[in-house]
């Protein structure tokens, strides 16, 4: 069966893998010069005295390509659960060759085993060599940028995209034995790969871990920005500016008193009255802010993006096995005969 | 005789619409079986159940003794070319006697690749450009060359055109007399089924109108024609199947297993064709005998 099932795919695999090759070969390419440009420009910029413009312009290097390579990434799992996963099945309901396979000497439930192995290995390569190669492409890029928690960057780098791909095709082959039909398939596999990516990503990451917390004093290098946001309501945001936590995660940071109350718009209004363009005496404004209240940063370290990348691709490669359970269950229901 | 397909008040609903109800009927062993009967009698869903794509919503179905479709074995016993002979367009020929090779044990791959020359079939090409007739038969080659002791065919020849089809049928005949073993054909082409079949099932929503072997079943059923005559008066041992009059004639297609006597008939042998569409009749109208008056043209 596993010859089979290779027999089938191997255009596939192969237009994939070339596809694959032609990217790897882009990024080894490229990426010598990379760490060169990095070399020179961001390694001295400390003796220099010209950091932040040496970073800003570092992070330009190759706009288009890190872009590019970014989304290739982000949509590849996509992609596979669309191309491979959906109309693995489907494809076969529609052409009525399942009537073909599935009275062949092998039993469906090892033809689905094989199908579902295979591509589910066959994705997992994939992805995980392209996010390998973006990976290490993007390694100064990213160390400067600093932001391994980023709303993109996350899912984009490292272990989790493997387990995109694992899920995107096997809720694709999921769709495709449920409905018979590519279209529908394809389009579920859409919706559900989005939906579940965001509802992770938004809801489900950020608790993975309790957050940490950790108090900070209100100095003039870690300033608040006061602002009227209704005439007569003043109100003290917090800024993540001056907080200094490399690689971190910050959810938060609230200004407030011992009792973690937020200070007050009459109080605001008084310590710091405000100009055309913010407090009127910033000095001033920032101690007596200060004499009351401290910085509170709820947060994510930085030490946590390991353990966070694992979590992420054991929830998925789980919800994988989930569905496929569910494959095994509903494969042992009827074809649809056409009467007759 | 042993039964290669036995089933009891079988049953397969889809949603509240009934593909197939109450069907208790036996296929007997090495024997080429017509599986006759109009659109929607439930043919197809039969033969899906007999090779284990469809599992019965009531009933029971053997297959070769065994339960259809139940492990490798059961599935590796039983060769099975469903309706327009799928194949997968995108695969060559040869890849598709691969593809015989990889998932059948018994697979006979000398037999596959001599009967794919002998019909001139090019290997590289791929499925999807093939004829139809030419898709038949290599679906027909797969279903040999596995090797099977039953082999089910759902309407191979119904889109074929007339030349492909009698071409098809003429393998099938070979196969049937080279290696034996018992085949089921399902057609609603009497005509087809005459050329190849011994044994005929007819089948009409979902019941069995009509079993036995086709010589018998010739040789007992018979035209009469003479003049006009209640069929009452008949002798008991002939079954009016069908009967038809005018103002001085009456025929009648009778069955009785006794020789005709009576001088006043002309009696005359009757073809399959004939046979299969009076027992249709018969099944649209039950009871003939209680039509009220005779002299009905009809």
């Amino acid at each position: 069966m596993i010859r089979f099932a290779w027999l089938q795919f191997r255009t596939q695999a192969a237009v994939t893998a070339g596809a694959l090759t032609v990217v790897a070969v882009v990024l080894a390419l490229t990426g010598p010069g990379l760490v060169h440009t990095y070399d020179t420009i961001v390694a001295s910029c400390a003796a220099r005295h010209d950091c932040p413009a040496a970073m800003a312009s570092f992070t330009g290097t190759d706009g288009p390509l890190q872009a590019f390579a970014d989304f290739l990434v982000l949509v590849v799992p996509l992609l596979i659960g669309m191309f491979w996963g959906a109309p693995l099945v489907s494809r076969e309901f529609e052409a009525g060759t399942i009537r073909l396979a599935w009275t062949q000497g092998v039993t469906r439930t090892r033809w689905l085993t094989v199908k579902l192995g295979l591509g589910a290995v066959a994705s997992a390569a994939i992805a995980g060599l392209l996010s390998l190669s973006v990976s290490w492409w993007s390694s100064r890029l990213d160390q400067v940028n600093a932001d391994p928690f980023g709303f993109l960057r996350f899912g984009i780098r490292d272990l989790v995209p493997v387990g995109y791909a694992v899920f995107a095709f096997v809720l694709g082959l999921t769709a495709g034995l449920f409905f018979r039909r590519m279209l529908p398939a394809m389009l579920t596999t859409l919706a559900g790969f989005v939906a579940a990516r965001e509802v992770v990503t938004a809801w489900v990451r950020p608790h993975l871990f309790t957050p940490l917390h950790l108090s900070l004093p209100i100095t003039s290098a870690t300033p608040v920005s006061i602002d009227q946001t209704a005439p007569g309501v003043t109100e003290a945001f917090e800024s993540t500016r001056g907080v200094s936590l490399p690689d971190a995660w910050v959810f938060s940071v609230k200004v407030v008193d011992q009792a973690g109350h937020t200070p007050t718009s009459s109080f605001l209004s008084r310590a710091c009255p405000l100009g055309s363009y913010g407090p009127l005496h910033p000095r001033d404004c920032t101690a007596k802010l200060a004499a009351r209240f401290h910085q509170v940063v709820t947060y994510q370290p930085g030490s946590r993006y390991w353990p966070m990348q694992w979590y992420e691709l054991a929830i998925f490669l789980g919800l994988s096995v989930v569905l496929g359970a569910l494959c095994f269950w509903w494969i042992r229901r009827p074809v649809s005969g056409t009467g007759g | 005789m042993t039964a290669v397909i036995e089933t009891h008040d079988l049953g397969k609903q889809y949603g509240r619409k009934w593909a197939l109800r109450n069907c208790t009927m036996s296929i007997p062993e090495g024997k080429v079986t017509g599986l006759v009967g109009p659109n929607g009698a439930g043919k197809t869903t039969l033969l899906s159940l007999a090779v284990g794509l469809l599992t019965p919503t009531c009933g029971s179905i053997t297959v070769l003794g065994g339960h259809p479709g139940d492990g490798p074995a059961q599935l590796g016993k039983v060769g099975f070319i469903a309706q327009d002979t799928p194949a997968y367009a995108g695969l060559s020929v040869g890849k598709h006697l691969l593809m015989g090779a990889y998932l059948n044990a018994n697979w006979d791959h000398e037999l596959a690749r001599s009967r794919i020359d002998r019909l001139g079939l090019d290997p590289r090409q791929k499925a999807g450009t093939l004829s139809g007739g030419q898709r038949a038969q290599l679906a027909l080659t797969m279903a040999i060359a596995k090797q099977p002791d039953l082999l089910l065919l759902d309407e191979p020849v119904a889109s074929l055109d007339p030349l492909a089809r009698r071409e098809f049928l003429q393998g099938l005949m070979e196969t049937v007399a080279g290696r034996g073993g018992s085949v089921v054909l399902s057609s609603h082409l009497i005509s087809d089924l005459e050329r190849v079949c011994d044994y005929l099932v007819l089948i009409v929503a979902s019941h069995v109108q009509l079993a036995g072997d086709v010589a018998g079943l010739l040789a007992t059923h018979h035209r009469l024609s003479g003049p006009r005559r209640d069929p009452r008066s008949l002798p008991s041992g002939q079954q009016v199947i069908e009967q038809s009059h005018t103002d001085k004639q009456s025929t009648f297609l009778v069955r009785t297993d006794r020789p005709i006597l009576d001088p006043a008939w002309t009696a005359r042998p009757v073809t399959l064709d004939e046979l299969v569409l009076a027992y249709l009749g018969q099944a649209q109208n039950p009871s003939p005998g209680r039509r009220p008056v005779l002299g009905v043209v009809s």
